[in-house]
């Protein structure tokens, strides 16, 4: 295995196992707006609505495991994003 | 920091998303003549880090949470350019998958995250980093570029508040900047963390020694 394999593994075992352990308290943003009293605006329907809305994957009982399978399937969406992006960037370079 | 749709007006949304919108075209632009085959597995890894990395909020005071960002990390480990991609790759996923952060704000978002936190991040990196090439140093020029570049991201989406009407300076941006500079000394750590993993296993990645260190530490 590369180097990268591994650091990959990590990055999923980090977004799976982890993940439902985060603490469940507002963030630095969300706080401030509770108490300057602006939080209220971002309620209502989702501009789009979003396949596994905050991070909890839909019909899995445990909130936990839900949680890790978002984690997981997070991590691997944004890899082969960026796996897709670079190719093409490397291979415009080619190209041009 | 994610903001959600509601916050902002849409004037401000818009100007926000055509800058980042630039910036992202021109990143994929400096990197389409020297994209290393070598570094496309590791730009991924860095999204997916940040994007594990940030599902973990840490507790930081009174009720509230922070999480790690990652934008001056990776502009650390890749360079700025490479970094404003990974860091807008993690938001898309982010806001369309996830529903974190507003689709109508994600242009804020990556001008807040993304781009701001990873330029000013790594301009005080190199600036700090300028004093010594030893590794303590660059240790402590990481610690200060992530602690800055959540400070710019907080003064940043203050501003974008109150720009929209949402929020009054005077409140804001002492409550803003007040919880992030907590969260910031978060940042700081799991970068310095991050960069020690980093520079065990990949001293060629970060902190990119010259051959002769390398093979002195095998």
């Amino acid at each position: 295995m590369k180097w990268w394999h591994w650091a990959l593994v990590v990055c999923l075992v980090v977004a799976a196992i982890l993940s439902p352990f985060a603490s469940p308290w507002p963030d630095g943003l969300e706080r401030v707006a509770e108490r300057l009293g602006f939080a209220a605006r971002a309620e209502g329907p989702a501009t789009v609505s979003a396949p596994i809305p905050d991070y909890v994957f839909p019909g899995i009982a445990s909130e936990g495991l839900a949680t890790a399978i978002a984690g997981l399937i997070g991590a691997l969406l944004v890899f082969a994003l960026l796996y897709g992006l670079g190719k093409a960037l490397a291979h415009s370079d080619k190209s041009a | 920091m994610h903001i959600p749709d509601g916050f902002l007006d849409l004037q401000t949304s818009v100007a926000a998303g055509a800058i980042s919108a630039g910036a992202v075209v021109y990143a994929s632009y400096a990197l389409r003549r020297r994209v290393d085959p070598e570094k496309i597995p590791v730009m991924g890894v860095a999204g997916a880090f940040v994007f594990a990395a940030q599902m973990i909020n840490f507790p930081v005071v009174g009720g509230t949470s922070g999480h790690l960002v990652g934008a001056a990390l990776v502009a650390i480990l890749l360079g700025p350019w490479a970094a404003v991609l990974v860091m807008t790759a993690v938001l898309v996923i982010q806001c369309f998958v996830f529903q974190d952060g507003g689709v109508l704000a994600l242009g804020a978002n990556v001008l807040n995250m993304g781009l701001v936190g990873v330029l000013l991040g790594y301009a005080t990196y190199a600036s700090v980093g300028k004093i010594s090439r030893r590794v303590s140093v660059r240790y402590v020029a990481s610690f200060l570029a992530a602690w800055v570049a959540v400070m710019a991201g907080a003064f940043l989406c203050s501003w974008e508040l109150i720009i929209s009407g949402t929020a009054a300076p005077q409140v804001v941006l002492p409550a803003m900047l007040g919880v992030h500079a907590l969260i910031g000394v978060g940042e700081g750590v799991i970068t310095v963390a991050a960069l020690a993993l980093v520079s065990r296993s990949r001293p060629d990645i970060w902190p990119a020694l010259e051959p002769a260190e390398v093979a002195q530490q095998k």
